[in-house]
């Protein structure tokens, strides 16, 4: 497949996500497909920002592996990334400010130092000096030659974003665009090209816009939310389009507030949802119980980030699964559902909304951070404004002489009981966090309570048994005669699939399976799939390989390796490859240290203690120096001369970064 | 403004009848809700009462209305969800002192400051009942509860000068043993547009001996028999910290301002259990355009 991979490297503040953007909106505008990730630490200004736009003639679903052009907006970024860019490749910065160094790159790698003053020169005369930011736009305009990307789209999609701040901002930006372009052209060679572009528009969506977008199509009315990472999107696209899509906001004193304002909500008859990362789901899980009992219908987003506690913040994990399973004491019925990928967000959100009333029951969406905040382009079709709305059975009338109104009558089959909204009259009743009977009146306490419990019991978890029926069972994709299945479950789809494409490539055939209905589970159905598979390994990303022991406990088939990642990172497909390949050849997997890990260590350390100044040059492995175990030494050199400073070392198997020693000349 | 037709206490009974000790504070606060709501006209299926947990809080169940019994802590939340989706109901939410100023006490002073057009009556007895007398947030120094063996060593919380302070724009107590009165003031509370706060001395016969009806029927006083100018801010702010000899009764501090509901740009299109439901296409074009 035709692809390109752009990497922009800079500090927070550098602007670097408009560029992205910029890169992606055009390829979108384009017809091509756009996956984009930004590697970002919760710092709002400094810090080390990797941003990754991979773009393919045909869909892709990960971020990927290579990296054909990289943009540096700053020194550490050079020397972190350089190495990295492909064979064929190019780097593109300001020599101006930065420099770099030639024994860093692989060979046949272009070099592009624009010589940003020069560049510009005649734009400053015309529109005054250029803030820093803006110089971004240079490098933006080379990488469209560079990677065969046509300009005048590119030309308009910086129009579309700086048009309202006039006629001449816009051609200000298109300026800059412009220079950068037709410096690429005079001074290097094109990387890619040929591409077949298309009348198709593709939005550039992130999983958390799927999802609010999807709420607002399922008839989302209320929609509760607190500040927290990262699911914080989802409440600012709530904010920001509420009066379009006719959804009240509301921003709630903490996440104890926003889940039983959403319950209270569904209790009065509105569509409603919240959003949360792992943090706030734990103080939700006691309201979710509620209405689970209760049966009242709610959506509930669990957007994970690395944990426990406060954890990782602005990184990747799926850890957080057997807290949702836990969330609540006793049992209750609900539905757990993982997408799998930004398109699915948005369908997953609409059936959302429909399973909570169809089955009065509380629905909680599983997302992570590398769903909700990567953008993809997904297929415009994708987001329907005419979706299936069911608003379950409800009553809308009832008179005296029908009797008595049981909100919560025992002799239904399929465990849902028809619900008034409060406000018809002649139906009222109290609904109870207590257990109670058929008229919402408590027998919590009372000594007949016994049958009456176990036929309420009976009755709500009958409503699994029919929802699971509805829901569509796991699939095995790929050869089915393959050596190894992948087994994983929500966001790690896309870099699964292309794992298993790698393997089969270098010749071990692999099929995979990703679920998507967590809960209710499909249970025979997995049970036979696996049954079918020759070596099964789970590929989640946490440290105790939480699904791999759901499946053992439900269909008692154990995998045969499992390949896990908690660093914060997501998975790329080489990654999956490489610890498979490992499995199958019954290596012992290594937890060392690598050299690059070490190299980011010093380069984190460094940022810390010396900013600038210096930065890690040689790096020799020792098996030990007297730290107790072998060790990296890291020499240290001057930015400007290259002479070497000092020494860091930093531990194999601990990561301990043992002593900075300055060298004494 | 429509004439209010007045319904009788019957149309309020209850399924079940309260299982509260006998003497119990509650009940006459149970009768002052159902006599209030009558006065102000309220059907039973536009009154919707929420409460928390605790011995009060089971006061939904025992009258005839919609009524939420959600968790510890959480009624004023619950509430506030079911006041937004439905702005036509009339929300009173019941609990007490544990409920309300302990475990839910950051619900209660932001519902207040977001001034929604809501009641809240505290049933507050300045001890935890149905855990079987510990001390509470109001519980008064030297207090000796369960948990508090030797005398209670926290100052009690003052909810008057907190709703006050909070932004609450109806504040006002009442006693169980002067229930004609209490009625009346949560009928007033109903009847307002903002947030309401009816602190009600409600006495625990079985698990606080000191805080009882003869206590407070000595120390009591109605402010109206005062002429006492509830809309006068510094005023109400002294007088919500008048205790000890005399505690006053009746609404200490009133305000007019805009509800959260008034500014909210969807609510002024009306309940959002009425309005329309999804996208149509222009809007879901308008989305996705700005994406590409």
């Amino acid at each position: 497949m035709r692809e390109v991979t752009i990497g922009i490297g800079g500090a927070a503040g550098d602007g670097l996500d408009k560029s992205g953007d910029t890169l992606a909106r055009t390829a979108g505008r384009l017809g091509l497909h756009v996956y984009a990730y930004n590697s970002y630490q919760s710092v709002i200004r400094g810090g080390h920002i990797w941003l990754r736009v991979r773009i393919g003639q045909e869909k892709v679903s990960n971020h990927g592996d290579r990296l054909t052009v990289m943009v540096a907006l700053n020194q550490d970024t050079i020397e972190r990334h350089a190495g990295e860019v492909d064979e064929g490749g190019c780097i593109v910065f300001n020599m101006d400010r930065l420099k770099l160094d030639q024994s860093l790159v692989k060979k046949s790698v272009q070099t592009l130092a624009i010589p940003m003053g020069q560049v510009t020169a005649e734009i400053v005369k015309e529109h005054g000096p250029i803030q820093p930011i803006m110089q971004n736009t240079v490098a933006v305009g080379a990488v469209f030659y560079l990677t065969g990307i046509d300009f005048q789209e590119a030309a308009d999609v910086v129009k579309d974003t700086f048009a309202h701040k006039g006629d001449k901002t816009v051609a200000l930006n298109v300026g800059l665009l412009k220079a950068g372009w037709e410096f690429a052209r005079s001074n290097a060679r094109p990387v890619s090209g040929g591409w077949a572009v298309s009348s198709i528009r593709r939005p550039f969506v992130t999983g958390n816009e799927a999802i609010a977008i999807g709420a607002a199509a399922a008839g989302c009315k209320f929609y509760s939310a607190y500040p927290m990472t990262p699911a914080s999107t989802i409440l600012h696209w709530m904010a920001s389009h509420n009066e379009k899509a006719g959804i009240c906001v509301k921003q709630a004193e903490d996440e104890l507030a926003v889940i039983n304002m959403a319950v209270g909500a569904g209790i009065a008859g509105a569509r409603s949802m919240c959003a949360t990362a792992g943090g706030g789901f734990a103080l939700m899980t006691e309201a979710i119980g509620m209405a689970g009992i209760m049966e009242v219908p709610v959506v509930c987003v669990e957007v994970q980030r690395g944990g426990p506690s406060t954890g990782l913040p602005t990184k990747t994990e799926q850890g957080d699964l057997n807290q949702v399973f836990g969330a609540s004491q006793g049992e209750y019925p609900r539905m757990i559902v993982a997408p799998r990928d930004t398109a699915d967000c948005f369908d997953t959100t609409v059936e959302a909304f429909n399973i909570a009333e169809k089955y009065q029951m509380p629905v909680l969406i599983m997302s992570d951070l590398l769903l909700s905040e990567h953008p993809e382009t997904v297929d415009a079709e994708v987001f329907r404004h005419d979706v299936k709305i069911d608003r379950g059975d409800l009553v809308t009338e009832w008179s005296e002489i029908q009797g008595r109104f049981k909100r919560f009558r025992l002799d239904t089959e399929t465990g849902v009981s028809p619900r008034t909204l409060p406000g018809t009259p002649n139906a009222v009743f109290t609904y109870g966090s207590d257990e109670h009977d058929e008229r919402g009146i408590l027998v919590s306490d009372i000594f007949t309570a016994p049958p009456v419990r176990r036929k309420m019991m009976e009755k709500r978890m009958r409503k699994m048994e029919r929802l699971l029926q509805e829901l569509p069972a796991p699939v095995l994709e790929g050869p089915s005669d393959a050596d190894v299945t992948l087994v994983g479950w929500g966001s790690t789809s896309g870099a699964i699939r292309e794992a298993a494409a790698m393997l089969t490539e270098e010749g071990i055939k692999t099929n995979f399976i990703i679920a998507k209905y967590i809960l209710p589970f499909h249970v025979r159905e997995m049970t036979e799939l696996l049954a079918s598979c020759r070596k099964k390994i789970a590929v989640e990303a946490n440290y105790t390989s939480q699904f791999a022991r759901y499946l053992k406990a439900e269909t008692g088939i154990v995998m045969d390796g499992h390949v896990t990642r908690y660093d914060g990172d997501p998975f790329e497909p080489s990654y999956i490859v490489a610890h498979v390949s490992d499995i199958m050849s019954g290596k012992p997997r290594c937890l060392d240290i690598t050299e690059s890990e070490a190299r980011q260590l010093a380069y984190h350390y460094l940022r810390t203690h010396y900013l600038e100044r210096l930065r890690p040059g040689k790096l020799v492995r020792e098996s030990k120096n007297g730290k107790g175990e072998a060790i990296w030494r890291i020499e240290l050199v001057e930015r400007s001369g290259g002479s070497k400073a000092g020494e860091l070392t930093v531990g194999i198997t601990t990561g301990a970064t043992y002593a900075y020693e300055p060298s004494h000349s | 403004m429509a004439t209010v037709v007045e319904l009788p206490i019957e149309t309020y009974k209850g399924p079940v009848d309260p299982d509260w000790c006998p003497g119990c504070g509650d009940f006459g606060v149970l009768k002052s809700v159902q006599q209030a709501a009558g006065a102000c006209g309220v059907a039973p299926a536009d009154l919707m009462i929420v409460s928390g947990i605790g011995c009060s809080s089971n006061l939904p169940g025992f009258i005839h209305a919609y009524g939420v019994h959600s968790l510890h802590g959480r009624a004023v939340a619950v509430a506030t969800g079911i006041h937004l989706a439905n702005c036509d109901l009339k929300v009173v939410i019941t609990g007490g002192d544990g409920d309300g100023y302990g475990i839910g006490i950051g619900h209660f002073i932001h519902a207040m400051r977001r001034n929604l057009d809501i009641t809240y009556v505290v049933m507050d007895n300045q001890i935890y009942g149905l855990t079987t007398g510990q001390t509470s947030p109001t519980t008064t120094k030297g207090h000796k509860t369960k948990s508090t063996p030797k005398g209670n060593i926290e100052m009690p919380l003052n909810p008057l000068a907190l709703a006050i302070t909070a932004g609450a724009t109806y504040v006002a107590r009442g006693f169980s043993g002067e229930q004609k009165h209490l009625a009346e003031i949560i009928a007033g509370a109903i009847a307002h547009k903002g947030f309401s706060l009816v602190d009600v001395f409600s006495p625990c016969v079985t698990y606080n001996k000191v805080n009882t009806y003869p206590w407070f029927k000595e120390r009591v006083y109605k402010l109206e028999d005062q002429g006492f100018d509830p809309t006068d801010f510094d005023a109400s702010i002294k007088k919500s910290f008048e205790w000890g000899e005399k505690i006053p009764l009746g609404v200490i501090y009133k305000r007019q301002s805009d509800t959260y509901e008034d500014l909210d740009p969807i609510l002024q299109r009306g309940s959002l259990v009425k309005q329309s439901l999804g996208l149509d296409k222009e809007t879901m074009q308008s989305f996705i355009g700005e994406l590409i």
